[in-house]
């Protein structure tokens, strides 16, 4: 529930800053291996949002694999069964390069502004790791 | 009607991060070593505080920050030992965040403080997520809790630097494998620490304090 609130509070900043009357959609980046339900944040999200310019807005969730570094030969590799062990020389990997993501990527929605143009405010398009 | 993209990357978890880092400088800057004791609830969280106070009186000076989400019957558990101990209700709340650890340290006594444990709300899942500024994350799992808690929680064990096994003398009554735990948590985080203890008769715990001292005296060195 505190991270659809904390989710809620970006998106309401960001839609205030660029005028918007209504947010339609919320891209965001989901770790597999962060402590996240998508179906408990949407759920929780659609509570809160209501009475908001987010207020059904859809949120579109990416999962996000879990990708390890070997700490010995630097090998990346896909963790399968939580098995944190390096695929190549066996040891133990201790750099998680991705998986626990939890991150906003950008939202959409409608300006109260007459002609009917699509804009993009631009700004270079880059996953955040954590 | 202008449609509009806002393109905004930003973690969810920022606004908390900072807060945890605006901890951790203060503990760095006192030279207190902090940690963040999380297990679900009845693990023995509060059975272990009260051994550790125990056995490190008179060789460190601990203060503790007790979460929960009702009462404060383990704040008084623990006051009743002669330690700073404030509790935080989170009224519902599932865990522990870094707003409420800042607000909490005003209440204690933080000079010449060696240790600060931090006992989250019992929950395996949300306190994951959240960092408070700790220097380490130690976890507790109870043997009666079954062998498969590391696989089936796995951020948790994966982040714990420590774990702690709880209620070793109860393993000839259950069916329980120890050696599971060991090798699911392992796998999990290779470089992890595990404790096998009994809070009940006091069985491995000299190897946890020492641990601990270990620790304190690592921060302090660094300090200085």
């Amino acid at each position: 529930m505190s991270i659809a609130q904390s989710l809620l509070e970006i998106v309401l900043e960001a839609g205030q800053q660029h005028q918007l009357k209504q947010v339609k959609t919320i891209r965001l980046q989901v770790g597999e291996m962060a402590a996240v339900v998508p179906e408990s944040l949407t759920f929780c999200f659609n509570l809160i949002s209501e009475n908001t310019i987010a207020a059904g807005a859809e949120l579109e969730i990416e999962n996000i694999p879990v990708v390890a570094r070997c700490s010995d030969c630097g090998t990346l590799f896909e963790v399968e069964n939580l098995s944190f062990i390096c695929p190549q020389c066996q040891a133990p990997a201790l750099e998680l390069v991705s998986g626990r993501e939890m991150s906003l990527l950008n939202i959409e929605g409608e300006t109260g502004d007459q002609n009917g143009s699509v804009e993009d405010t631009g700004g270079t398009e880059h996953p955040a790791g954590q | 009607m202008v449609q509009l993209k806002i393109p905004v990357v930003q973690n969810i978890l920022q606004a908390n991060e900072r807060l945890a880092a605006a901890n951790r400088q203060r503990f760095d800057e006192l030279g207190i070593f902090a940690i963040n004791l999380m297990s679900s609830p009845g693990a023995g969280k509060t059975s272990l505080l009260e051994q550790t106070v125990d056995g490190l009186a008179g060789r460190l000076r601990m203060a503790v920050i007790e979460g929960d989400l009702q009462t404060s019957n383990d704040a008084e558990r623990i006051q009743r030992k002669g330690v700073q101990a404030v509790q935080i209700n989170t009224d519902g709340g599932c865990h522990l965040d870094g707003n409420m650890i800042q607000i909490a340290l005003d209440a204690l006594d933080l000079k010449d403080l060696d240790l600060l444990v931090i006992e989250n709300v019992g929950n395996l899942v949300c306190p994951a997520e959240f960092n408070l500024g700790e220097h380490e994350k130690v976890t507790i799992l109870s043997v009666t809790e079954g062998d498969d808690k590391p696989l089936k929680y796995p951020l948790m064990f994966q982040i714990s630097s420590v774990l702690i096994v709880n209620k070793i003398d109860l393993l000839p009554y259950i069916d329980c494998d120890i050696q599971k735990i060991r090798d699911h948590a392992r796998q999990l985080n290779p470089h992890q620490h595990i404790f096998e203890v009994s809070c009940r008769s006091g069985k491995g715990l000299e190897s946890w304090l020492s641990w601990l001292e270990a620790k304190v005296a690592e921060k302090r060195k660094n300090k200085a």
